[in-house]
C-alpha cells in the first residue's frame, strides 16, 4: 500500500517561512521497463499531489515519468496559524493516498514571555 | 524571441513532442517485442530537443528571460533513474508578485515534462527540490511562470552515466 512520510521543523513559530520534506512510496512505473519475465509494466505515475491547509491548495505538483520512484518533494510554506495539513494523491491506477498531520504554530510573542 | 505560433502550429508541435514520444509504450503485443526492445533501448540515444521546442507548450508570446532562477543539479550523475534536483527563483512571493508555475523539462526524456508544481504567496520562498529520471546526458530547463504572467527560466547541462528507460538500469 502506498504510504507517506512528513517531515516539518519540531518548533515552528508564527510568521516563519518553514521546510516541508514529503516522502511518498510509490513505484512511479514509467511503463518503459520491463518486469523479470521481459512483460512491460504498464505506467502507473502519480498524476497530481496537493497539499491543502484550511480548506486552501498551498502546494501542487503534477509529476510525470519523468519523477523518480519514491518520489520526494521538498517546498516552503508560511505558517500563519494551527491548523491540519492534508495531502492527497491520485495515481494511474486510481489509488487516492492521503496523509493528515496535525500541525502547530506557535504563536510569536511566546519566546520573549517572561519566565515564571 | 520565439517565433509567433498560430494555434495550429502550436497543437502540432505540442503533439510530435509529448504524444508522440508516448506511441513507443502503448499497445504492445508480443510479435512487437524484438522492434520494441530495439526501441526502448533507443530512448537514451533519442533526438535532443532543441530549446524552442522544449518550452514551446508553455510559452506562447509572453516574454522570457534568462535570469532569476538558480538551478542545481549534479554535472555528473551516475545514475539517470534518481537525479536530486533543486531549484530557487528569485521573487518576494508576496501577492502582488509571485511564482505561480515552475515546469521542470527535459531534452531527451520521453515525456519531455518531468513535473509541474503550482506555487502562491503563501508559499513564502520559491525554493523546491526533488529527485528526477533523465534517460542520457542532456539539458535540463527549469521554467518559472510569475504572477505578472512573465516567464524566468535557467538550464543546465547533465552528463548521464546510465539512462534510465533502460532495462537492468
Amino acid at each position: 500500500m502506498t504510504t507517506a512520510r512528513l517531515q516539518v521543523p519540531n518548533r515552528i513559530i508564527e510568521g516563519d517561512v518553514f521546510k516541508l520534506r514529503l516522502l511518498v512510496q510509490h513505484p512511479m512505473d514509467s511503463g518503459f521497463l520491463r518486469d523479470l519475465e521481459g512483460v512491460l509494466v504498464k505506467r502507473n505515475v502519480i498524476r497530481h499531489l496537493q497539499c491543502i491547509l484550511h480548506d486552501k491548495e498551498v502546494f501542487r505538483v503534477e509529476p510525470t515519468t519523468g519523477t523518480s520512484a519514491n518520489p520526494l518533494f521538498e517546498f516552503y510554506l508560511r505558517a500563519t496559524h494551527s491548523g491540519e495539513l492534508y495531502f492527497r494523491w491520485v495515481d494511474d491506477k486510481g489509488y487516492i493516498g492521503e496523509l493528515r498531520h496535525n500541525l502547530v504554530v506557535e504563536p510569536a510573542n511566546q519566546s520573549q514571555a517572561p519566565k515564571s | 524571441m520565439l517565433p509567433s505560433l498560430s494555434r495550429r502550429d502550436y497543437l502540432i508541435r505540442f503533439l510530435q513532442t509529448t504524444v508522440g514520444a508516448w506511441g513507443v509504450g502503448v499497445g504492445l503485443t508480443n510479435a512487437q517485442d524484438m522492434s520494441v526492445l530495439g526501441r526502448v533501448q533507443d530512448l537514451s540515444d533519442a533526438r535532443l530537443r532543441n530549446f524552442e521546442e522544449m518550452v514551446a507548450p508553455y510559452v506562447v508570446r509572453q516574454t522570457m528571460k534568462h535570469e532569476g532562477v538558480t538551478l542545481s543539479l549534479p554535472m555528473l550523475a551516475d545514475n539517470g533513474h534518481l537525479v536530486p534536483l533543486s531549484l530557487k527563483v528569485d521573487s518576494p512571493m508576496t501577492e502582488a508578485s509571485h511564482v505561480t508555475h515552475i515546469y521542470l523539462i527535459s531534452q531527451r526524456n520521453p515525456v519531455p515534462l518531468m513535473a509541474m508544481f503550482v506555487l502562491g504567496p503563501w508559499n513564502g520562498r520559491a525554493e523546491l527540490s526533488m529527485r528526477v529520471r533523465l534517460s542520457g546526458t542532456q539539458m535540463v530547463v527549469a521554467l518559472a511562470r510569475l504572477s505578472d504572467g512573465t516567464f524566468r527560466y535557467e538550464t543546465q547541462e547533465v552528463v548521464v552515466t546510465e539512462a534510465a528507460c533502460i532495462d537492468n538500469g
